[in-house]
């Protein structure tokens, strides 16, 4: 069960981890706000606020996905070690060289767009990278493919670290699941759900890693030699294979950080359960085999495969829905939680996490994708359980640290500002996606219709109180993370 | 009916409600309970999440049966029973749309109220082809793949001038690859 103490002791952040950890977090809102600050300029460049050259567009918005992927891949892992080394033993170096590894390959992809013009989007769709009709060179191509590798290699490396630690402790992954109480037998009230999310991030994310690796590899050929030819088919289902493992693992990972914290905020257990290990060896499954909902409009895929997309992500929403909100919300009922950062973060990512969860259920739905797919329902859904869900978990974490180093949970006035700014902006924001969805205005366009631009305005301004209350919250970090003496400090009852 | 409307409207409700169980939730939190107080609240908590399991198990079985049962793509192999087919070929940045038997660049005319197929392929990189109806919304889209043929079925019930858009981004110049066909009533209206 994860502990009530507000700040135990086997959370210290020594020397080392200490050093590790402000990096990760400094470099993550630092990247994060850059990031915010592209997709700004885009939304305004769509509305006609601002004029950006079509080339330049589709460079930044290379830049936004690839960027705010990798980055919310970089802050969630920090969020997974930082608990999961309570409970097994991990090797500093793999956490390390994976942020080292994440660094050189943020440069490659930062060269590979800003100077060699690379502008085949995130997903970097076969054989789109090498037909650039002279908007980026095969050069270009291969530096932000290499990028890629070695962000991939660093974070396999800190999982096969992490799997290693967790067979050691545990005897075998399937264990640490918790797949030994499925059926019967006294769950160990001690397992800590930690593990459990961590054993199944591992496993879906270095299938994905590993798939991602086999299509970069072949991309990379491709650069090499574009006589050669692959099956565009196979190769999109790949990528989004691996695509779409990578962007979920980093939810699964970051709402480690509900499980550990918000018992502590609310006072009251938190304890694992049969329903729980149940919906995370079910997520397990799903997270990996529920990829082709990405490719319902590819009408050549067989037939099993659509129905399979659309089946087993209406079946995800069940593990979301039932069991992690039910249940975050269930310990805050009438707790006498204090509203503090932390804890308002907390509360908020549960919202992100299961209202996104509504739109994407409806986009997963083979006769609404025929309508849906491609306008900006889709960017409306993500962002929406990524900058209300996933950010709000890794931001509580990190805000939870800086109260360890200040005795208390951070709740300054410029935090109650900070905070319903970043919701209002949000809700403003991916709402204003959402609504141009259903008016199917077309994603991933630098010139938009002037009937659409309504919508471009409405998400501008939203994005604009997104990434000022980013502002504050990145100057709030750093200056928390950094300045703060880490041993000063006793462990403190829960709230 | 606009399809898309209704989707908007069942996501809004579905958010909405997610949004009002948590607003609840925050207007409690202010009230902490006893010992007594937390078992009895577990034990509701139990009973609820039992019937909101229910309650989304009944709809994943009728919303799976509902949009599946009749399969909204058709079979992709083997021809459709269309009374025209129209060949689709998007290359970077342009679409060329010939009906079958007819030779190619010449306007393209269709009728209301029978069978279209559509055989979509790409001759470079992956693009969209999305068909927006007069009222500015998507009618219906597919992938445009190279190396593969994907099919659309599809009857207009609507006259009026169709928008082809390219939904997949494909390059420098794709929000600019659109092109245009009309639809008329087979009467002539």
């Amino acid at each position: 069960m994860a502990t009530m103490t507000m700040y135990p002791d086997d959370e210290r952040l020594p020397r080392g981890e200490r050093a590790a950890f402000n990096l990760y977090a400094v470099s993550a809102v630092v990247l994060f706000v850059l990031m915010m600050l592209i997709g700004l300029v885009m939304r305004t460049a769509q509305g006609e606020w601002m004029s950006v050259p079509p080339n330049l567009f589709y460079q930044l918005l290379s830049m936004h996905g690839a960027g705010m992927v990798g980055t919310m891949g970089m802050v969630t892992t920090a969020v997974m070690w930082f608990f999961l080394r309570k409970y097994v033993k991990l090797h500093l170096w793999a956490f390390l060289a994976n942020y080292l590894l994440f660094l050189l390959g943020a440069l490659c992809i930062i060269g590979a767009v800003f100077l060699g013009g690379y502008a085949a989007l995130w997903t970097f769709l076969y054989p789109l990278p090498v037909h650039a009709m002279a908007m980026w060179s095969g050069g270009a191509a291969a530096w932000f493919l290499v990028g890629y590798l070695l962000i991939g290699v660093g974070m396999l490396l800190f999982y096969l670290d992490a799997a290693w630690a967790i067979i050691q402790r545990f005897g075998n992954l399937g264990r640490a699941l918790g797949l030994q109480w499925l059926f019967g037998g006294e769950i160990d009230p001690n397992h800590p759900k930690a593990v459990v999310a961590s054993t199944m991030v591992i496993i879906a994310n270095v299938l994905g890693i590993l798939a991602g690796a086999v299509v970069l590899v072949l991309s990379l050929i491709d650069v090499a030699d574009p006589q050669i030819a692959f099956n565009a088919l196979v190769m999109k289902n790949l990528i989004y294979w691996f695509g779409h493992m990578y962007i979920n693992a980093t939810i699964y990972m970051a709402v480690i950080a509900v499980y550990e914290l918000l018992p502590r905020y609310t006072g009251r257990p938190y304890p694992i359960s049969r329903p729980f290990l149940w919906s995370w060896a079910a997520s397990c499954v799903f997270v990996i085999v529920v990829f082709p909902h990405h490719l319902l409009m590819d009408y050549a895929q067989p037939r099993w495969l659509a129905i399979m997309g659309q089946i087993v992500s209406y079946g995800a929403g069940f593990s979301v829905f039932l069991i992690t909100a039910w249940g975050a919300l269930t310990n805050i009922h009438r707790s006498g939680m204090r509203w503090t950062m932390p804890s308002r973060l907390m509360v908020l990512a549960m919202f992100g996490w299961a209202a996104g969860i509504v739109p994407a259920i409806l986009d997963g739905t083979i006769a609404i994708n025929r309508v849906m797919h491609n306008t900006q329902w889709v960017p409306g859904h993500f962002h929406f359980y990524l900058l209300l869900g996933v950010l709000p978990m890794a931001l509580a974490l990190i805000y939870h640290v800086i109260g360890s180093r200040e005795h208390a949970p951070p709740n300054s006035g410029a935090d109650r500002i900070g905070f319903p700014l970043y919701l209002l902006g949000g809700l403003i924001f991916t709402f204003a996606f959402l609504d141009a969805g259903h008016l199917s205005v077309a994603r991933r366009m630098a010139t938009h219709l002037p009937e659409w631009q309504g919508t471009d305005h409405m998400g501008a301004i939203g994005a604009l109180l997104v990434v000022l209350a980013m502002l504050y919250f990145m100057a709030r970090i750093a200056l928390g993370l950094l300045r703060a003496n880490p041993d000063a400090r006793a462990a403190h009852p829960a709230r | 009916m606009v399809y898309q409307n209704v989707v908007w409207v069942i996501a809004l409700v579905g958010m909405g409600l997610v949004a009002l169980g948590f607003l609840y939730i925050i207007s409690q939190v202010g009230r902490p309970a006893d010992a007594d107080a937390v078992r009895g609240i577990n034990r509701r908590s139990a009973r609820w999440r039992l019937t909101l399991f229910i309650i989304l198990l009944l709809g994943f079985l009728g919303a799976s049966y509902g949009t599946l049962h009749s399969f909204p793509i058709p079979a992709q192999s083997g021809p459709l029973a269309a009374s025209q087919v129209v060949n689709v070929v998007g290359r970077q940045w342009s679409w060329q749309m010939s009906i079958e038997g007819q030779p190619a660049g010449d306007t393209l005319h269709l009728v209301t109220g029978s069978p279209v197929e559509f055989r979509v392929t790409s001759a470079d990189v992956n693009h969209g082809f999305a068909i927006y109806a007069p009222d500015g919304r998507i009618a219906i889209q597919t992938q445009a793949m190279p190396g593969f043929d994907n099919k659309i079925l599809y009857t207009f019930t609507a006259p009026g001038k169709y928008m082809v858009r390219c939904l997949e981004y494909c390059g420098l110049g794709h929000a600019p690859m659109v092109t245009e066909f009309d639809v008329t009533n087979p009467t002539g209206g």
